[in-house]
């Protein structure tokens, strides 16, 4: 469980938390259940800048995604949110009534879900469905909606002509642009997408990230990218978050993170992808399986798996330590860098 | 720097043209009908797929969805009929195969292994429950008791144990891999000859894939099995197989040594595929061209090349006549009008 | 049941890792009754036991059943007099040796409830049981096995459901003149099985493109073996609740039928005492408990089915639980 005052991850980019459009500190979201309570998220922090774009990676039951609906404040019961802040742009989130989120929701941040089948209405048009969002937040004239619409759809190269389509009429690879081009209706600064390409295949994927980043540097949003899938965002995040058992084991630039992999964890991810280029060596993957967290082991989380696991790591929880811009949550690296912030 | 990885099998001297495949397929179709009294339309899910699978073999089976590849291990599961084509099991044509003995037998030498690893078991059993009943109706000669020892034989080849104890266990309480390692041992334990594993390893985690695949590599290996290994990341296929067969729209594009395919691919449509796989240690080149094409469902097709509308060097000729497979390396066949005729196919990438 | 992780335990081939802990269970049915399958009957029992205390309405509804098939089992150890001797003095009120009053007739009251218990609970349980066999083997063969046999099938079917129950049940009760509990069993089981066999049918038509029914198939097996054996045990929940509705509607529909006289109205249950009570004009001559107290455990009776079916629906389905609430933890922002 990380201590008060912990490190802040703005100290990573030049951005003062005065300007970054999302400050997370110290989140912490709990399943209340039978058998007892779950923290799927523990402890995190970041701050965002203004057009960043943050990658956030981990495998199932990492609490990537349940960070994601925190933020977005879309959690339900038994999902709660127990101890930290969401500040967006100056305000906190946590509290805030149905009414106040409704008027910040797709206008200021909005969501790209997983599935655009589960996401869009299938009993609407798109034209419709992009018209209630607009609707929503008090466009009201039928020639702005109209063309709005259109423009958006353009932007993510669909042809306009598609606006009186079902969703089902749609291939999946249109379907996911249309649900980026909805997300994007009111030109929201900070845009959230929960694996959005993991129903693509590899080809449509690809194309899907060529243009989420050009759209991204074209209107200046910020995004918030889970996936699984570290190589996906590798050429495309400012700065990768590497998320396991509810917490940070390792933030900072994407290609650092890349080129020089901290975390014992990491590690073992990035030696996990089989590449199709280079020599063919075998590889080992991660032996065992995530933790349940309902009954976390004590220390830090990924001992029982870490090759280089110590005494220390099974007795206690090693904070983030700062190592040449980026943070680890690793003993090994308590010496080495500048220890603890 | 670890060792590379022997190179594959499937090199020169594994012809297509042998007879003596373990299995081998012939003009391979399927179509469904699909629609209603409206607008009828013959769905092709598989046309004219010829391929072949040798002893002691991973062949992977490469493409995206509605490439046909799903369909092709339901065909050589003998869960659909052809329509038409023949499939040839150790010789024997699959269409000869009919009273309920010879199918049983069948079944027995090529099991198949499925994707998802939370719907593949039956929730209400145990984990043991679908490893017995295999034995008991494969290997009927063996007594409960020597049943019970072959399930744990297998449980532990596959590196689930302590075996006594994980057949005991839910499948809810095990793992998304430990359950697909429960369905590999489910079909070793028929002792088969080929395995269908229909991409056993997309829905597991990343750090568990690897374990999986490696697996697969031992029971090719130590068991002597043969494998086909369906999947759209081509990356483990890379990793696993020894031979790599292509499929795009319901055809196969290029087939041949896994390497060979990969070192020098002939196929535009190859080309784009591995252009498009994310190798975060390769620079990213974004051309312009940034294909935004989707594969198409193959309804009521017309012939020509069925790549034609997304590849940027179709010629005349694709437009009217499907090209049919063409050997263009060592035992290495595209179907490919441009590449046949010699020319340097330099399509994406 | 929500978890976080895959798999609680750690791979067990991994050396020097304990005894892996074992995550919290799913659901609460007996499993497998297979040798194959493996099946512990204690371990399933004592987690139904666990489920049904901690659930209100369970509790109260395994109550209620439990009481009444108690008293249908052992009447005479409850009530002493015989309940169709009509012997007492006539119209009675409640006393010391009548503890319900007698009837117009001179009968016990309070012996007749007791003794007319056992026809109701024989019929709710046979036709609870024989309507959700039917309509289990109708139902599953007709999405299992599809084509022909389906249409044959639901044709059957659904002719059944369009006809009007009660209706359909009048004309044939009163063809067979007096009604026995056998026949009531088999006319309500008739009537009502073709509802359960729709609705099973479409939860396995859901089921029919599952992995592991593939995963069957082409393991070689039969699609009777896979029918019986793989797809109803995982239908569990929808069998007990298609038990219950149709044990509840059995229970209306045969008093109902007995109470407009078309039952064997010398037989003594809660539906033929009705049927008497109301000949003889109870409420108005003051003999209140003899039609409000049979009516009453009818009412009880059903009750029990009903909380049950809720309950199981409950247990069976996490995400129908009553949230509780979390103490909610002041978030301060900073």
């Amino acid at each position: 469980m990380s201590s008060p005052g912990n490190e802040v991850g703005g100290a990573v980019t030049a951005a003062q938390t005065a300007d970054a459009v999302l400050t997370v500190r110290d989140l912490a979201v709990e399943y209340l259940l039978e058998g007892g309570t779950v923290r799927a998220v523990d402890g995190v922090s970041f701050d965002l800048s203004p057009g960043e774009f943050l990658g956030v990676v981990g495998e199932s039951g990492c609490g990537k995604s349940t960070l994601l609906f925190a933020i977005a404040q879309l959690l339900v019961a038994p999902a709660e949110i127990t101890g930290g802040s969401v500040v967006f742009r100056g305000q906190s989130m946590v509290g805030l009534t149905d009414r106040q989120l409704a008027a910040i929701r797709w206008k200021d941040l909005s969501v790209v879900m997983q599935s655009a089948m589960n996401a869009l209405n299938p009993v609407k048009t798109i034209a419709a469905q992009f018209k209630d969002a607009m609707r929503a937040h008090g466009m009201t004239s039928k020639q702005e909606v109209a063309d709005r619409s259109a423009e958006v759809l353009r932007m993510v190269g669909i042809d306009p002509v598609h606006l009186k389509s079902y969703p089902h009429q749609l291939s999946g690879g249109m379907r996911q642009r249309s649900m980026i081009a909805m997300a994007l209706l009111l030109t929201p600064e900070l845009v959230i997408m929960d694996e959005p390409t993991s129903a693509l295949d590899v080809v449509a994927q690809r194309s899907l990230m060529v243009q989420i980043k050009e759209l991204q540097e074209q209107l200046g949003f910020a995004v918030i990218f889970v996936t699984h899938d570290m190589s996906l965002v590798s050429h495309f995040s400012d700065r990768l978050m590497v998320m396991y058992a509810g917490r940070v084991d390792e933030f900072g630039p994407t290609r650092q993170v890349f080129d020089s992999p901290l975390h014992p964890y990491t590690i073992g991810l990035m030696e996990a992808f089989p590449s199709i280029r280079g020599p063919r060596v075998p590889l080992t993957g991660i032996p065992g399986s995530p933790p349940n967290l309902a009954s976390p082991p004590p220390g830090c989380r990924f001992a029982p798996r870490c090759p280089k696991v110590m005494t220390r790591c099974r007795e206690e929880t090693p904070e983030l330590y700062h190592v040449n811009g980026t943070l680890v949550r690793c003993f090994l690296q308590a010496g080495e860098g500048d220890g603890e912030q | 720097m670890t060792a590379e990885m022997p190179d594959a099998r499937g090199g020169p001297g594994v012809t297509d043209r042998d007879s003596t495949m373990l299995l081998r397929t012939e003009g391979l179709t399927r179509h469904f009908r699909i629609g209603n009294t409206l607008s009828r339309g013959i769905l092709h899910a598989v046309d004219d797929v010829s391929l072949a699978i040798g002893e002691r073999q991973i062949v992977a089976l490469a493409g995206e969805s509605g490439s046909g590849k799903s369909t092709v291990a339901r065909l050589l599961a003998k869960l659909y009929r052809p329509t038409s084509g023949e499939i040839y099991f150790q010789g024997k044509p699959l269409s000869a195969i009919r009273s309920r003995k010879d199918v049983l037998r069948y079944r027995g030498e090529v099991p198949m292994v499925f994707q998802d690893p939370f719907a593949s078991i039956n929730p209400v059993f145990r984990v043991s429950h679908g490893v017995m009943r295999s034995l008991k109706l494969h290997r009927p000669e063996l007594s409960p008791h020597e049943r019970r020892a072959e399930a744990e034989r297998v449980f532990e080849a596959v590196g689930l144990a302590p075996a006594a104890e994980v057949l005991q266990r839910f499948p809810h309480e095990l793992s998304g891999g430990q359950r697909q390692r429960v369905g590999f041992a489910q079909a070793l334990a028929l002792r088969p000859k080929l395995i269908l594993a229909d991409e056993p390893v997309s829905m597991l985690d990343v750090s568990i894939r690897i374990g999986l695949l490696n697996l697969m590599a031992k029971l090719r290996d130590e068991q002597g099995v043969s494998i086909l290994y369906i999947t759209h990341d081509i990356a483990s296929a890379r990793y696993v197989a020894d031979r790599l067969i292509i499929m795009y729209a319901a055809r196969i594009a290029e087939q041949g040594p896994t390497k060979e395919v990969l070192a020098r691919p002939k196929h535009p449509y190859t080309q784009l595929l591995l252009s498009a796989v994310p190798d975060p240690r390769a620079p990213l080149n974004i051309g312009s061209e940034t294909d935004r094409g989707e594969p198409p469902r193959v309804i009521n097709p017309v012939p020509g090349c069925r790549f034609r509308w997304r590849c940027p060097l179709a010629i005349d000729e694709c437009q009217t006549v499907t090209p049919e497979l063409s050997e263009l390396g060592p035992d290495h066949e595209a179907a490919c009008h441009v590449a046949r005729s010699g020319a340097e196919v330099r399509a994406f990438g | 049941m929500a978890t976080l992780a895959p798999g609680g335990p750690g791979s067990p081939s991994e050396p020097g890792q304990g005894t892996p802990t074992a995550m919290p269970g799913g659901g609460v049915w007996p499993t497998g009754g297979l040798p194959e399958g493996g099946f512990s009957g204690v371990r399933s029992l004592r987690r139904m036991r666990r489920a049904i205390t901690s659930n209100g309405k369970a509790t109260v509804g395994t109550g209620l059943l439990a009481l009444f098939c108690l008293v249908a089992i052992f009447p005479g150890v409850i009530a002493h007099d015989n309940p169709s001797a009509e012997i007492y003095g006539r119209a009675l009120g409640p006393s010391g040796q009548h503890l319900l009053g007698t009837t117009a007739f001179g009968q016990d009251i309070f012996a007749q409830v007791i003794y007319g218990t056992r026809p109701v609970i024989l019929i709710a349980f046979g036709v609870g049981l024989s309507a959700t066999v039917i309509a289990m083997l109708i139902g599953v063969a007709a999405a299992y096995l599809g084509g022909a046999w389906d249409g044959v099938l639901s044709l059957i079917t659904d002719v059944l459901l369009v006809i009007p129950a009660f209706p359909l049940l009048i004309v044939i009760a009163s063809y067979l003149h007096g009604a026995s509990t056998a026949v009531l069993i088999a006319v309500v089981t008739a009537v009502s099985w073709s509802y359960t066999a729709r609705q099973l049918r479409a939860q396995a038509l859901s089921l029919r493109n599952r992995d592991f029914l593939e995963a069957a198939r082409v393991r070689g097996e039969r699609s009777l073996y896979i029918i019986l054996v793989e797809i109803i045990p995982t239908m569990t929940s929808l069998l007990m609740a298609s038990f219950l509705t149709n044990a509840l509607y059995a229970v209306l529909f045969s008093s109902g039928l007995q109470f407009i006289g078309l039952g064997n109205p010398n037989t003594v249950s809660w539906g033929t005492m009705l049927y008497w009570a109301e000949n003889n004009e109870a409420f108005q001559t003051g003999q209140a408990l003899w039609i409000i107290v049979p009516g009453l455990c009818i009412v009880a009776l059903g009750a029990g089915f009903a909380l049950l079916n809720y309950a199981f629906d409950e247990i069976g389905n996490p995400a129908l639980r009553p949230v509780k609430s979390m103490r909610r933890k002041r978030v301060l922002p900073r």
